[in-house]
Order: C-alpha cells, then sequence, then structure tokens
C-alpha cells in the first residue's frame, strides 16, 4: 500500500522548495507546494477507499531503526480507524490553508522558505499520525515542534517574532521532558515501544486504585500532551505564536499540531483507561483550561488573540472529552474544530489581508460591505463554534458535554457556561469587525478566489460536518457513550443566550459594553491582560533561569573554571619551560658537567638497580 | 716481575696523567699524554697485545700527539693565567664527584670479576697473526667503513682548515 | 705480594678507571680547549686499556681489535678536532672556551 508516500510526498516538496526555491518562479514553487500536499491527500483517499472497511489494523514494517540488546524498534507505519480520521483531517485541511497560502503570502518575502517550512510540518505531522511506536511518534512531536518555531518567527527581522518562535519551542520542550520520561518508564514496563505490544502488556493489567506505573506513566505523557495542546501551565506560548503568518495559526495552531496531543492520549486509551486518576487530572485540567481562556477571549482587541485563546479554550473541551472516556467524542471534536476553527482563523486572515495588515477589531467595522464572501462564511464558522443546533460544532461538543454529565454533573455546568461565553466571544469579534461604521483608514477589499475557494469549502464542512458520525466510526475502537436529548438542547440554549448577549452589547446597544467594562474596573483589568501569568512565569522562572545562567554558569564555571584551567595549562607551560631554559647557558663546561652527572646518575641506576647483567 | 712492571708503569701512568690535569702549559700536558700512552703501550705487552702495544706507539703517540704538537706551536699557545678558575664550592664539590664516581666503578668492577684469574707475562699471546686474520674477515664491515671514516676526516679536515682564498 | 706473583686483572681495569676520572677531570676544568681534547685522548687511551684486558680475560683478539678500532677513530677525530680549533681560534682569536659561549639562551 506504500504509506511511506503520504509523508515522502511533502517532504519531496521540501527538498525541492528548500534547495532550490529562491531560482524559482513562483508558479514552480506553488506547484511543488500545493501539488506535493494534493497527491499525499488523493494517497490517502486511495490507501483508505483500498482497505476500506478498516476492521484490523494494517501495519506496514520498513526497517529496524534501533537494534539493542533487547531494545528493538523499528519504522512502521500503521493505518486504523483514529488513523484513518486524523490523516483526512490533516491532509484534507492542509490542502486548503497550502491554497490559502498562496494568496495570503502573495507580497511576502521569503516567498520559498514560507513553503518550504510548510511542506516539512506536513511531512512531520504525517509521521506522526502514521507511526506505529512511541519513539516514531515522538519523532513526528518534536519535528512538528521545530517547524512550529521555525513557521512562528518566520518574519524573522521582528523582534516579537522571533521570541514568540522561542517561547514556543522552549515551552514544548518542557512538555517534551514529561514525554520522554514517560517513554523511558514504558520501555522499563513493557520492554517495548510498540503500540501493539504495549497495549497487549497493558491489557493484561488491572485498572489501578491508587498511583502505580500505568498513571505515573499517564501522568507524564500528560504532561507532554499540555505541552503541544497548550493547557494550563503550558499554554502560554500559543497566544504569541500568533505573530506567525495567519495560514500557519490556521494549520498548525488550530487543525493539526495542537491536535498531536489529544490524539495522543486517544491513541494511548488502553493506558489512560486503566488510570482513573490520570483521567480525572486530564478532565479537570480541560475544563479549567476551557473556562480560563474563554473568560481571556472575551476581552481581548487583537482578532487573532480572540481566536487564539478560543483555541485553548477548544482543546480543553478536547482534553475534557477524553479525560471522562468519551475518546471517540473528543476526537469528533477534534474534527470539527479543524474545520470552524480553521475557517476561523483563515477568515480572520482574510480581512486582514483586506485591510493591510490591520488586527485591531476596534479599527475594524462595517467590512460587510467590502468583503461579504469572508463576513458569510466567518459567520458559519462563528456558528457552528457556538453549537448552533444542527452545525458540526453542535454534535461534537455535546457529545462532549453528555459525556462530561454522566461523570460528574459539575463539569457539565460548567462546560455550558464556558460554551455561553465562547458564543459570546466569537460574534462579538464578528459584529464588532463586520456591523457598524468602518473605524479605520486602510481600503478594504474582498480577496482573490485562491483565498476565498478554502473557505467556502471549509465553510460547507463547519456546517455539515457534524453528519460525518465519526462516533460511530469509532465504535470498534472506543465504545459509544449514550446520548441525552435534554442535555444537548439546553447547552444549544446556553449558546444561543450567548449569541444574543453579543447581539445585544455590540450591534443594538453598542456603548453598554464600554459601561460594563467599567463598572467591573478591577476584574476587567486582571482578564484583560490574560490574569498576569506571563509576567509571573517571568518572574518566577525566566529571569532566575537567565540570571543563574549569567552568573553562574557563564562567568562562574565556563570564564572562570574552564577558560581559566586551558590558559593556566599554556602558562603553567611557559613557566616550566623558561626555567628549563636556564640549562642552555652557553657554557661548554657546564654542559661537561652536566653529561658527568649524568652518567653517574646511570651507573647508579645500572649498579643498583640492574646489575652489571 | 708481572707485578713490579705492573707497579712501575701504573705509577708512571698516574703520575703522568695528573700532571696532564695540573700542568698550565699546554706542551707540559703533552709531554704527560705522551708519557702515559708509553706506559700504556708496555702494559699492553705485558697483556699479551704486540700488535695493539706496536700500533699505540707508532700511531697514538708517534702521529697523533705530534700532530697535537704542530697545532699547540702554530697556534702559539702559551700558559694559562690559572688553573681552576672556578669557586671553591665547584672545585670541592668536583673532587667529591669524582671519587664518588671512581668508588662505584671499583665497586663494580671487585664484585664481578673472577679472583682467580691472574696476568701472568707470556701466559697468552695475542699474535698479530690471529688479528689479522680475524680483522679481514670477521670484522671485515667495520674495517672498511673505519677506512671511509678517516676519508671523512682527511677531507673535513682540509675543508675546515684552508685558507679562503 | 711476591713480586713474581700474577696481578689481578681488576687491577688493570682499576687502573682503567682511575685514568678515566682524569680524563673527566681534565675536561671539566680546564680552560685551554686543547688541553680539553688531550683530556678526551687520556679517556680513550683508559677505555682501550680495558678493552685489552677484557680480551686477555676471554683469552680472544677481539679486544685488540676493537682497540685497534677506538685508535682509528681517535685518530680521525683528533685531526678534525683540531681542524675546529684552528678555524675556531681565526674567528675568535682566543683558546678559552668561556669565552665562546654565543649560544646562551
Amino acid at each position: 500500500m506504500a504509506l511511506w508516500l503520504i509523508p515522502i510526498l511533502p517532504f519531496l516538496g521540501f527538498l525541492a522548495n528548500g534547495l532550490f526555491g529562491k531560482r524559482m518562479p513562483k508558479a514552480l514553487i506553488n506547484l511543488i507546494a500545493v501539488g506535493s500536499v494534493a497527491l499525499s491527500f488523493l494517497w490517502v483517499v486511495k490507501t483508505l477507499l483500498a482497505l476500506q472497511p478498516i476492521e484490523t489494523k494494517y501495519i506496514e514494517h520498513y526497517y529496524t531503526w534501533i537494534q539493542s540488546g533487547t531494545l528493538n524498534i523499528g519504522a512502521d507505519f500503521a493505518v486504523d480507524r483514529l488513523t484513518a480520521i486524523m490523516l483526512m483531517v490533516v491532509t484534507g485541511v492542509g490542502l486548503l490553508i497550502h491554497i490559502y497560502a498562496v494568496g495570503y503570502m502573495e507580497h511576502e518575502g521569503g516567498y520559498y522558505r514560507f513553503f518550504a517550512y510548510l511542506n516539512l510540518f506536513m511531512f512531520f505531522m504525517l509521521v506522526l499520525v502514521l507511526a506505529e511506536n512511541y519513539l516514531l511518534l515522538f519523532v513526528g512531536w518534536e519535528g512538528v515542534g521545530l517547524c512550529s518555531y521555525l513557521l512562528v518567527g518566520f518574519y524573522l527581522t521582528e523582534q516579537f517574532a522571533t521570541t514568540a518562535g522561542n517561547k514556543a519551542f522552549i515551552v514544548n520542550r518542557i512538555g517534551d521532558f514529561g514525554f520522554s520520561l514517560a517513554i523511558f518508564l514504558i520501555l522499563r514496563q513493557f520492554g517495548t515501544l510498540d503500540f501493539a505490544k504495549v497495549f497487549a502488556g497493558a491489557q493484561g493489567m488491572p485498572v489501578e486504585a491508587g498511583v502505580g506505573i500505568l498513571t505515573t506513566v499517564t501522568l507524564l505523557l500528560l504532561v507532554g500532551a499540555t505541552g503541544k495542546s497548550a493547557q494550563i501551565p503550558l499554554y502560554v506560548w500559543l497566544p504569541d505564536a500568533m505573530a506567525g503568518p495567519t495560514p500557519v495559526s490556521a494549520l498548525i495552531h488550530a487543525a493539526t499540531m495542537v491536535t498531536a496531543g489529544v490524539y495522543m492520549i486517544a491513541r494511548s486509551a488502553t493506558l489512560f483507561t486503566r488510570a482513573p486518576i490520570t483521567m480525572d487530572t486530564v478532565a479537570v485540567i480541560g475544563l479549567a483550561t476551557a473556562f480560563f481562556a474563554a473568560t481571556v477571549g472575551m476581552t481581548q482587541m487583537d482578532i487573532k488573540k480572540v481566536y487564539a485563546y478560543s483555541t485553548v479554550s477548544q482543546l480543553g473541551y478536547m482534553f475534557l472529552g477524553v479525560g471522562v472516556g468519551a475518546f471517540s467524542a473528543g476526537i469528533f471534536h477534534l474534527m470539527t474544530h479543524a474545520f470552524f476553527k480553521g475557517l476561523l482563523f483563515l477568515g480572520a486572515g482574510a480581512v486582514i489581508h483586506g485591510l493591510h495588515g490591520e488586527q485591531d477589531m476596534r479599527q475594524m467595522g462595517g467590512l460587510w460591505k467590502y468583503m461579504k464572501i469572508t463576513g458569510a462564511t466567518l459567520f458559519c464558522a462563528s456558528l457552528a463554534i457556538s453549537g448552533f443546533p444542527f452545525t458540526s460544532g453542535f454534535f461534537s461538543k455535546d457529545a462532549i458535554l453528555v459525556a462530561a454529565y454522566a461523570r460528574a454533573p459539575w463539569m457539565y455546568w460548567i462546560g455550558v457556561l464556558t460554551a455561553g461565553m465562547t458564543a459570546f466571544y466569537v460574534f462579538r469579534a464578528w459584529f464588532m469587525a463586520f456591523t457598524g461604521e468602518y473605524r479605520g483608514h486602510a481600503h478594504p477589499h474582498e480577496s482573490p478566489l485562491v483565498m476565498t475557494g478554502p473557505l467556502m469549502i471549509l465553510a460547507l464542512l463547519s456546517l455539515g460536518g457534524g453528519f460525518i458520525n465519526v462516533p460511530h466510526f469509532l465504535e470498534p475502537m472506543f465504545a459509544e457513550k449514550p446520548e441525552n436529548q435534554s442535555l444537548a438542547w439546553l447547552s444549544a440554549g446556553v449558546g444561543l443566550l450567548g449569541i444574543f448577549l453579543a447581539w445585544l452589547f455590540y450591534y443594538a446597544k453598542r456603548g453598554l459594553a464600554d459601561s460594563f467594562t467599567k463598572s467591573i474596573g478591577g476584574l476587567y483589568t486582571l482578564v484583560y491582560n490574560k490574569y498576569f501569568v506571563d509576567e509571573a512565569y517571568n518572574a518566577a522562572v525566566v529571569e532566575p533561569l537567565v540570571e543563574g545562567s549569567r552568573t553562574v554558569l557563564w562567568r562562574g564555571i565556563d570564564a572562570g573554571l574552564i577558560d581559566g584551567t586551558v590558559n593556566g595549562i599554556g602558562r603553567r607551560s611557559r613557566g616550566v619551560g623558561s626555567i628549563l631554559r636556564l640549562i642552555q647557558s652557553g657554557n661548554i663546561r657546564s654542559y661537561a658537567a652536566w653529561v658527568v652527572l649524568g652518567s653517574i646518575a646511570l651507573l647508579i641506576v645500572v649498579g643498583f638497580a640492574g646489575g652489571l647483567r | 716481575m708481572t707485578a713490579l712492571i705492573f707497579f712501575i708503569f701504573a705509577g708512571i701512568a698516574v703520575f703522568c696523567g695528573i700532571n696532564l690535569v695540573v700542568q698550565t702549559h699546554p706542551i707540559a700536558s703533552a709531554l704527560s699524554l705522551v708519557g702515559v700512552m708509553g706506559s700504556l703501550a708496555v702494559l699492553y705487552l705485558q697483556l699479551g697485545g704486540e700488535f695493539i702495544a706496536m700500533a699505540q706507539v707508532i700511531v697514538y703517540a708517534g702521529a697523533i700527539m705530534v700532530l697535537f704538537v704542530f697545532v699547540i706551536m702554530l697556534l702559539n699557545a702559551g700558559a694559562e693565567a690559572t688553573t681552576f678558575q672556578v669557586s671553591r664550592f665547584v672545585k670541592y664539590l668536583g673532587a667529591i664527584l669524582l671519587a664518588a664516581f671512581l668508588g662505584l666503578i671499583s665497586l663494580m668492577i671487585q664484585s664481578t670479576l673472577p679472583r682467580t684469574e691472574g696476568v701472568l707475562f707470556g701466559a697468552w699471546q695475542g699474535t698479530t697473526l690471529d688479528v689479522g686474520r680475524k680483522l679481514f674477515t670477521a670484522y671485515l664491515l667495520p674495517f672498511e667503513v673505519t677506512s671511509v671514516l678517516i676519508l671523512i676526516a682527511i677531507v673535513g679536515a682540509i675543508v675546515l682548515a684552508r685558507k679562503e682564498i | 705480594m711476591p713480586l713474581n706473583a700474577a696481578v689481578p686483572l681488576s687491577w688493570y681495569l682499576i687502573l682503567s678507571a682511575i685514568l678515566f676520572a682524569l680524563g673527566v677531570a681534565g675536561f671539566i676544568f680546564r680552560r685551554n680547549i686543547i688541553t680539553v681534547f688531550m683530556s678526551i685522548e687520556l679517556m680513550l687511551n683508559a677505555v682501550n686499556l680495558s678493552f685489552v684486558t677484557f680480551s686477555y680475560q676471554f683469552k680472544q683478539v677481539d679486544g685488540h681489535i676493537y682497540s685497534f678500532f677506538v685508535m682509528v677513530v681517535a685518530a680521525a677525530e683528533a685531526a678534525v678536532g683540531l681542524a675546529i680549533i684552528l678555524t675556531v681560534f681565526k674567528n675568535r682569536a682566543t683558546l678559552m672556551i668561556d669565552e665562546v659561549n654565543s649560544m646562551k639562551y
């Protein structure tokens, strides 16, 4: 079936564009970049059709990567139903975003570099999804982190962009440390990193009551997932990562990379379901992140930041879903999120592109006149994310909330409240941008078809994607949860309430928002400044580390000890040499005396040590 | 007889040796060296080395020492101002070192050589016939190499000492 | 000891050692180059004596042959060495080795 073609095609695109792109015309770069992803997508479709129905896991073993003692790690790709969904999302949405980026990056410098990195990202993400063992997954994991750094810091002449790239990579690294520890523990416990063997081994283990080996492993995996999927406490990189170009935000920070954490937890479901403590931790972290990020998203003025916090919040929902055992609901939400969040970001990009770089919503307004397609598609996405009945978001979000209610009702109520806030902030953004009078100074215009085309396709998917019954598709892997219609309609109703409030504050009675924020003064400042979390991290972690490195490690050890030792050896040699040269006195008689002295010493040695023999 | 001759000529050799070191004028040192060589030739005869004794007198005392005397006269070397221009500390240290040197060597010699052996004049002769035979058969290579060495020495001496024209 | 008795072999070697030591003394303590050279010749002679002594001990002629070679080499060395002394005298106009010390560090 040549599964290896799926990631290799974008990799070839990366090589072609990266090595030769500087001298190629834009049309050729576009052809290679978009073409490789398109071919990959077609190959995915062909593979899935050929493997249909995917009852058992289809594994392809290529070669033995590491063979050392009892450790045997192969380069294996595998496809099962979960992989199938991920592959379709990654290549499909990825293809749409690549097409969009052709239009968005039209006037940017470093054109070939952008598409080379984008293709490289696709390669690593596909490796991550197709991997059949933890180490290969980790390779893809690290690779997408690298590409995130490269792409967030794409405008490499801007200080804030490169700082944001650094932040993304370093915070990710902290999570990766947890992931690495988990891999070591899995290796020690099961002797292998192969998914099939590890999960087979775990099947025989009982559900842990307290903190056992499985709980430790899964908690460490969770640390890795919080880093990659931007949950509390390692979410701080995602809002800053908006410094990258908007297609990057759409692809990496909405549709694919950030979902890697959720995918990894769903893949390791066998381990997680046997560690109830971790499951609860996952659910609580997800819920807290969802609520917390939604509150911050309500106050932001930069349209991309609103959507960034929305991503963090929706990822929290996915974590909540897998945390209460509704793995298929979490994956379902992952897919629908890729549709509507990708669309939201691409639409925001179209707005920014049309306004020549303006991102502050206070400078927008009344854009409906100028960009009808963008406005309409953004409206569809906003409906989907609010859980408007029968949109994709409605089905996926409610699957999660219903499962949460079955676990603990308080989780359901907080989730519903967050859903209301989600609807509020997303429509706040829409009303602020598209209704009223235009408050800015640029000349807004609609984007070209190459950008609006993907918008329209994603809008259709956002509205109708809910009818792709993912939980039913994943039935053999994860048991389906029972439905509860009344709960579903209740959360939909809260969503509608949120939309109404946004309409009230930002369309009907405009002054209401400002007077409200004034009345809650201090609380508003706190939320607007993201609860000062970044500042707290800076003071508690970053500053001491930098200061410590500078004084202790750099001045103390490196300059003082190591340089001192090396220079000291040089100095010592010179010192000894300057003493030894005094023997060369030029006086022949002193040389003669030295010769006699030496011969006496030799005679003593020979006479009393070795004898005359 | 052997012992008597040994003592006499050994005494002459040592006396001449000390004289060589102590004398200020180089000519006196050269003549002392001739004396050393002569007495050594007698000792060689005692030890049965007739060829070596003759070679010593003819080559060493007769040619090399004459060369030395020629050079001394050519350079018009005069007597040194004082013989020992070293500090007293070095003088005493030197004496001690020498004594130690001698003592060590004597010790080693006495401890290894068999005591039954004795030298009697005429007990064994190393005939010239034997020397010649050995020289041209077993030691042919060193012989030829030595002749090349002499050639080199001749050429070197001429090159070094000639007058620049 | 009776004057007709055999002379122990070790005595010859001790004589050789004494002469050698005298040669070393002259080598270190004399300042005139030619005198230093003659001390070297004295050392070579002492060594010759010990070679001939050992030749007597083993009743073989090889020691004589070594001694012969030493003589030859001493002759060659004397020739070249005196030529060098002549050259040094021409350049420095002195025979005192303490004054030929420009190879100082």
